[in-house]
């Protein structure tokens, strides 16, 4: 077999006497997490940079191989550790649907589900746009975002037992129902979080330090987005209207009225970090829409009652017909996809394959970032909005 | 295009051979195409008005067991435009002998996103794909040995003196 030298031996071995090699992480602070990014610079340009990843991998498609349907739950909960309740909803509606009770499921637990994913959507949002404000040199706004986070945090601790790793979504109905009480305290919340949102953009979105940091920089061409696999706020930043909610029409979405926001080039290049930061802004105030319409069907028709069982629909044993499956949902950062494969004998999955989304938008980043300033190359970063647990897996 | 179309598209183009079986006995139905065409078939079908299937969702790699000793590619593709989805597959026969990998074509130049998928399944199930320009291992340490995701692996026991538990 012919092997020829990879790309990466190519660029690393004939640098040129300007150049020098640094490396980025993985212990820095604006890679978030632990990636490790190794540029070529020419002082303090970057003439490319090569991303090393797989400091966090844990083997989640080894785990599967011995593990029950169920059992991968809390798994799943893992990868996107800041939206568990959309990894749960993508993974628990993909084995519904190979199982075909996906149309059994009572209303009031997918608007249940609806609910906690739109809760988890904001609350992974507000860590993006604050992590994202400190990349550039704004402090408060990360304060701003923790403190609100930490509500949504709270009220999901009270659902499901757990602050972060839900366990909530089952497949075939939920762990519980909610707890009594908490869409009244949901509605407090959506009353207090509204002015704040508010507040965020004056502080964040039009300040002109940040629209000097992000507009024009870091453009991504909608081509080169759909080529290389983006999806999310990348995409849609890059100008496309594509959000899974709506292509596929899973769960209660088609019942729910919400807009999806595209990027415009408002203050630079469409495509640029700043209409990537926007479309988040702009889909927390969607996903409040979309949870005052929850609550409104979930204190009205569909209103808690004594006989009602979250766990009645759940199966005794989770054993899909022989197939092969993929299923997508648009979580925060993008397509979630599973790909699972059953022997149609065992309640184990042959194999469980998981589509990151932050994977795919991480690829991005050495054709995005040829020629940048190092300080740019962090407010790009920043804004492809990864989580390690995700691209590692 | 719905998918008894796409496959008389393939066969016409093609001719009969380019696909080997279709499976269509779960919700997703798949082609199996023939190992050697499918580089071309992916860009006739991203290329074709009627498909325009320009978005690689997702590359797996598949190891079908000891007995069959087959290992398998599996692409979904997505059209934007048209909002369909597909399916495609190719297999090869593979007698995991250590000295040699099963050699696939690679797609990366027809969708970018596929190189680092490649790169995936070559860390973790040994699958060279012929054609990509930086297939290196990509979760695991450039030195790990043996491939994890196989079905004949053996777990590691320690990795350079670090006992792994």
């Amino acid at each position: 077999m012919q092997v020829s030298k990879t790309r990466y031996a190519q660029l690393t071995e004939g640098l040129k006497p300007e150049e020098m090699l640094i490396n980025m992480g993985p212990q820095h602070p604006s890679t978030h997490g632990v990636l490790r990014l190794e540029l070529i610079t020419d002082g303090e340009i970057v003439n490319e940079v090569i991303p090393h990843m797989g400091y966090l991998h844990r083997c989640f498609e080894k785990h599967c191989e011995n593990l029950t349907y169920q059992q991968i739950i809390p798994f799943v909960d893992r990868m996107d550790y800041l939206a568990s309740m959309n990894n749960d909803h993508a993974f628990v509606m993909g084995v519904e649907r190979m199982m075909g009770i996906d149309k059994d499921i009572p209303k009031r637990i997918e608007y249940i589900r609806v609910l906690v994913c739109e809760l988890n959507r904001i609350s992974s949002h507000l860590i993006a746009i604050g992590t994202y404000g400190i990349d550039i040199g704004a402090y408060t706004p990360f304060l701003w975002c923790f403190r609100d986070r930490e509500h949504i945090m709270n009220m999901l601790e009270w659902a499901s037992g757990s602050r972060m790793l839900y366990n909530y979504i089952w497949v075939g109905g939920l762990f519980y129902d909610l707890p009594v009480g908490f869409e009244e305290r949901c509605r407090e919340f959506i009353g207090y979080f509204k002015p704040k949102l508010t507040e965020l953009n004056q502080l964040l979105t039009d300040n002109q330090i940040f629209i000097g940091r992000t507009a024009g920089i870091g453009v991504l061409p909608l081509d080169v987005a759909i080529n290389y696999g983006c999806s999310g706020p990348m995409l849609r930043g890059s100008g496309l209207k594509w959000d899974l909610r709506r292509v596929d029409e899973y769960s209660v979405y088609p019942e729910l009225e919400f807009e999806i926001p595209v990027g415009s080039g408002e203050m630079g290049k469409t495509g640029d970090c700043w209409d990537r930061y926007k479309i988040r802004t702009d889909e927390i105030a969607e996903s409040i829409r979309i949870i005052e319409q929850c609550l409104d069907r979930l204190q009205k028709e569909l209103k808690r009652s004594p006989e009602f069982d979250p766990r009645a629909k759940l199966p005794k044993k989770i054993i899909p017909k022989e197939q092969d499956f993929y299923i997508r949902a648009e979580n925060p950062k993008g397509e979630l996809g599973y790909y699972f494969i059953c022997d149609g004998k065992t309640e184990i999955p042959k194999r469980v394959k998981a589509r990151a989304p932050s994977f795919n938008n991480l690829s991005v980043l050495p054709e995005i970032s040829r020629g940048v300033l190092i300080a740019d190359l962090v407010a790009i970063l920043g804004s492809i909005d990864i989580v390690l647990g995700e691209v590692d897996r | 295009m719905d998918f008894n179309e796409i496959k008389d598209l393939l066969t016409d183009k093609f001719g009969p051979a380019v696909i080997t079986n279709v499976e269509t006995n779960g919700l997703q139905p798949a082609l199996q195409i023939d190992p050697e065409l499918i580089v071309q078939v992916c860009e006739e079908l991203r290329d074709n008005n009627n498909t325009w299937f320009d978005f690689l969702s997702c590359l797996s790699a598949v190891d079908h067991g000891l007995e069959k000793n087959q290992f398998e590619v599996v692409y979904h593709l997505a059209s934007i435009p048209h909002k369909k989805q597909l399916v495609l597959k190719t297999t090869k026969y593979h007698d995991r002998n250590i000295g040699t990998l099963p050699n696939f074509h690679s797609v990366s130049e027809v969708w970018r996103t596929a190189e680092w998928h490649e790169r995936e399944a070559f860390d973790l199930f040994g699958i060279y794909f012929e054609g990509n320009p930086d297939l290196r291992r990509i979760l695991l340490p450039d030195d790990w040995e043996g491939y994890p995701l196989r079905k004949d692996y053996i777990a590691a026991e320690e990795y350079k003196g670090i006992k792994i538990n």
